[in-house]
This record gives structure tokens, sequence and C-alpha cells, in this order.
């Protein structure tokens, strides 16, 4: 449920396949996803073709399943181990008229209990000599919102983003991405099952449980600077730096920096480091003093202080087979990643024999693969 | 009032430079490197929307995590 609200951003959030000028390749990627961390596993399929028509039209298809299964902290300690699957279409349009291309995307995620559509326009040209391109977008989400095992519960999210992105070729090894984006949604925005814990002397324990209470708006802003150099003897380097802050009082740097190497015609190695961090929403506590202590409660990991790292491994081998003669060119790619969460105001209370409000902080590590197969056509 | 005179100037500059065409400094066949497959913002989008997807799911950021509207200025 939470995974798939942030899915739905996700998707909200990532532009159509902008290039200005020129169209994107035919292509088709045929993907296996595989996450694993904190208790939580997802896995499943993702498919994206794109092709191209008369040269000044491109049409893509997205096909993606999520299936989860889930033992998380949270879930273990206020709920019951559940799996679900959630399934996700997406179609794009694109049209390039001289230095211009328009592009139209929507996609429908769906779930047990969780919809949501999403639609996006935007807008792309180079300009000054084809070293700049400039592109606007605009997307709106409508999400509906259910609860297992109550009828009685819908509720629903209006989400509007809008963004602009600017590359700029700075010299003859370097370029450079600026991004900026506005997110607001309204609606219910927290997660119908998640509950915050309280001070009670009357429980066993010494703490008790009672639903989470968000407002009902939030607006984040995100401005992104990233720089991408060409080595000489023919690598890549990349530095990347994001700050993002919103009304619940969010603040958070990323900074990420990755190394592409290729090795011959064939073979393209690529490591990456990133690192983030937060502070906590204004509303967010891991216990609060007693029940119904203020407007707004929230025990969301996510929306704790925290930081996460990231070290990524990806290899991708080009290859032509005499079988695949419908291809121009094929490729094999193995993504892995390692990541770190580590909580500065979110306590692991699977943990016994502590007091309320000194159990360790939580932490845990997760593995993400990415296993997939490219065809240029 | 001094910043307000900077600003005019800006705006004259600014303006002055709107009647002239801007010379690209990297000419077109200066750029086999920036239009070398490895110098692009998102070579795999499969890819890169599925780490999207991670980052959001498990952190309270997002957007402008980049990788799009990318042209490397080479047509």
């Amino acid at each position: 449920m939470q995974l798939i609200r942030a899915f739905v951003v996700a998707l909200a959030l990532l532009p159509l396949p902008a290039a200005a000028a020129v169209l994107p390749d035919d292509r088709a990627d045929l993907m296996y996803h595989y996450y694993d961390g904190g208790g939580v596993t997802i896995d499943g399929p993702s498919v994206l073709v794109r092709k191209k028509f008369a040269e000044k039209y491109a049409a893509s298809a997205n096909y993606y399943v999520d299936m989860v299964s889930s033992a998380s902290i949270d879930v273990i300690t206020t709920a019951s181990p559940y799996t679900e699957t959630r399934t996700q279409y997406g179609v794009g349009f694109e049209y390039l008229r001289n230095k211009v291309t328009y592009s139209a995307a929507f996609s429908n995620s769906s779930e047990n209990d969780y919809e949501a559509d999403t639609a996006t326009l935007a807008i792309s040209q180079d300009m000054f000599g084809d070293l700049t391109t400039v592109s606007l977008f605009f997307t709106r989400g409508w999400d509906d919102v259910t609860r297992r095992g109550d009828a009685t519960f819908a509720d629903e999210i209006d989400r509007r983003i809008y963004g602009v992105d600017i590359s700029q070729v700075a010299t003859k090894n370097m370029v450079l991405g600026l991004s900026y984006e506005t997110i607001t949604e309204e609606g219910f925005l927290n997660n119908p099952y998640r509950q915050v814990r309280y001070l009670d002397p009357d429980a066993a324990l010494g703490f008790s449980f009672e639903p989470e209470r968000y407002p009902r708006t939030r607006t984040g802003n995100a401005l992104s600077l990233r720089a991408r150099y060409f080595l000489p003897y023919r690598a890549a380097i990349q530095g990347d730096y994001r700050f993002y802050t919103d009304t619940w009082d969010i603040l958070a740097h990323t900074a990420e920096v990755s190394y592409t190497h290729p090795l011959g015609e064939e073979w393209t190695f690529d490591v990456r480091y990133r690192f983030y961090t937060q502070d906590a929403a204004e509303f967010y506590s891991d216990l609060f003093p007693r029940s119904d202590f203020q407007n707004f409660l929230a025990r969301d990991k996510e929306l704790a202080t925290m930081t996460s790292h990231t070290l990524g491994f990806g290899v991708a081998y080009e290859f032509k087979s005499p079988r695949l003669s419908f291809l121009s060119r094929s490729s094999l790619n193995l993504r892995y990643d390692r990541m770190r969460f580590e909580y500065d105001d979110f306590r692991d209370i699977s943990t016994t024999g502590f007091a309320p409000g000194t159990e360790p902080f939580y932490s845990f590590d997760a593995d993400v693969i990415r296993f997939f197969f490219s065809g240029w056509f | 009032m001094r910043a307000a005179r900077i600003a005019a100037l800006l705006l004259l500059a600014a303006a002055a430079c709107g009647c002239s065409r801007v010379e690209p400094w990297v000419k077109p066949y200066e750029r086999e490197n920036i239009a070398d497959p490895i110098m692009a913002w998102d070579r795999d989008p499969v890819s890169s929307s599925y780490m999207r997807h991670v980052y959001e799911a498990r952190e309270g950021a997002r957007g402008a995590l980049g990788g799009s509207g990318g042209g490397c200025g080479c047509n």
C-alpha cells in the first residue's frame, strides 16, 4: 500500500523520454527486478517498448508488476505479514517538430486497496546551437485509497507536479544538468493501516497503538544539479546533488558519484555510491507522550530522521546474435545495489527487555537486483 | 536604488543578447565525446525508473532525480 503510493509518485515524477530534436531509438527491454530488505521481498517483471514512426512520432508502452511479501518491522509489530500484487500499465506518445518534442503519457496502477491514474504533458526544446535542452512538464495524478476489510472507508488523493529540466553542454567533454520540481498533494496522505505508539501505563508493554493521522496537504520542492564528464581514456564520471524541502518540515540532501567504464565494444561496467539524509517530519515521533497527543501523528519510518547509503555495481554485455537477426543489437545487463538504512529516531520495538523509548534504533540492509535484456530494432 | 540600476543594466544586457545569435562554443564537429552512449544521463530507463521507485518508497524526499530531458546537442 505504502509502496504503491511511492511507486505512483515515482512514476509521476518520471519525466517522459524527452530527447529534443531526435526521438529515442526503437528499443525493447525485458527486466526482472528483485528487492529484499527489512523483512520485505518484492519482485516481478517489467517490459518497456518504444517505437518510432516516420522519424517524428514515437510510441511507448510499459507493463510492470510488483509481487510483495511483507513482514516489515511495522507489519510484525502492529499487524500480520501479508502478500499482495500490484500491476501497472503505461503508454506514451511523442511528436517531434523541428527542435521541439511534445509528449503525453498515461499510466494506471492497480491493486486490491489502491488505484491510481497518472497523466503527464511535456514539451522539450533544443536551443542555443543545440547546446541547451529545456524541458517542461506537468503531471496530474488521481488516486483512490481503500482499506481491506473496511467497506466503509474510501478516500482520494489529488496530485499535481510541475517540473523543469535543463541539460547544458558545457565543454566538449562535460554536460551539466539541472532539475526543479514542485509536487503538491491533497487528500488522504497517510497509510490507512499504520499505527503510532504512545506511552500507556496501563498496557503490559508500557505503550499502546492508535491510527496515524497526517495533514491532508503536502507541497514539496526538489532541486538537483548534476555534471557528467568524459574522461580521456573513454570512461565517464558523474556527480549529482539534490536538495529537497516540504511543508511537513522534511529537509533532505542527496549526493551521488558514479563511474562508467567500457571495455572494448562489448562490455560496460558501472559503479556508484549514493548518500541520502533527511530530517524528520514535524509531526513525527517514535513514542508520543499520550494518546491523541496532537492534531497530526506519524510513526512512519520514511518520515523519521534517517540516512541511507547505496553502493551499486553494474555490468552490461552487448552482442549480435544470428538467432535475433531482427534486432540490430542486443545487450544483457545485471545491476546490483546494496543499501543500508539507518534511523536516528525510529526504534526497533521488536526487541524485548527495554523500557519504552530506550529500545535500540532500527536499521536494515537491502539487496536490489535488476537483470534485463535490451534489444534495439 | 543601486540594486535597481544593476537590474536595469542586466535587463539591458539580456535584451542586447536577444538581438544577436548565440554562437555555439562547442562546435558540432567537437561533440564526438558527449555523443558517446556512455555520456547519456539515463542509459537504461527501465532500470533507472525502477531505482527511483525504490528510493521514493524508502525515503521522504521526492522528485528531481534527473535522467530526463537530456539532449547531448549532437544532432
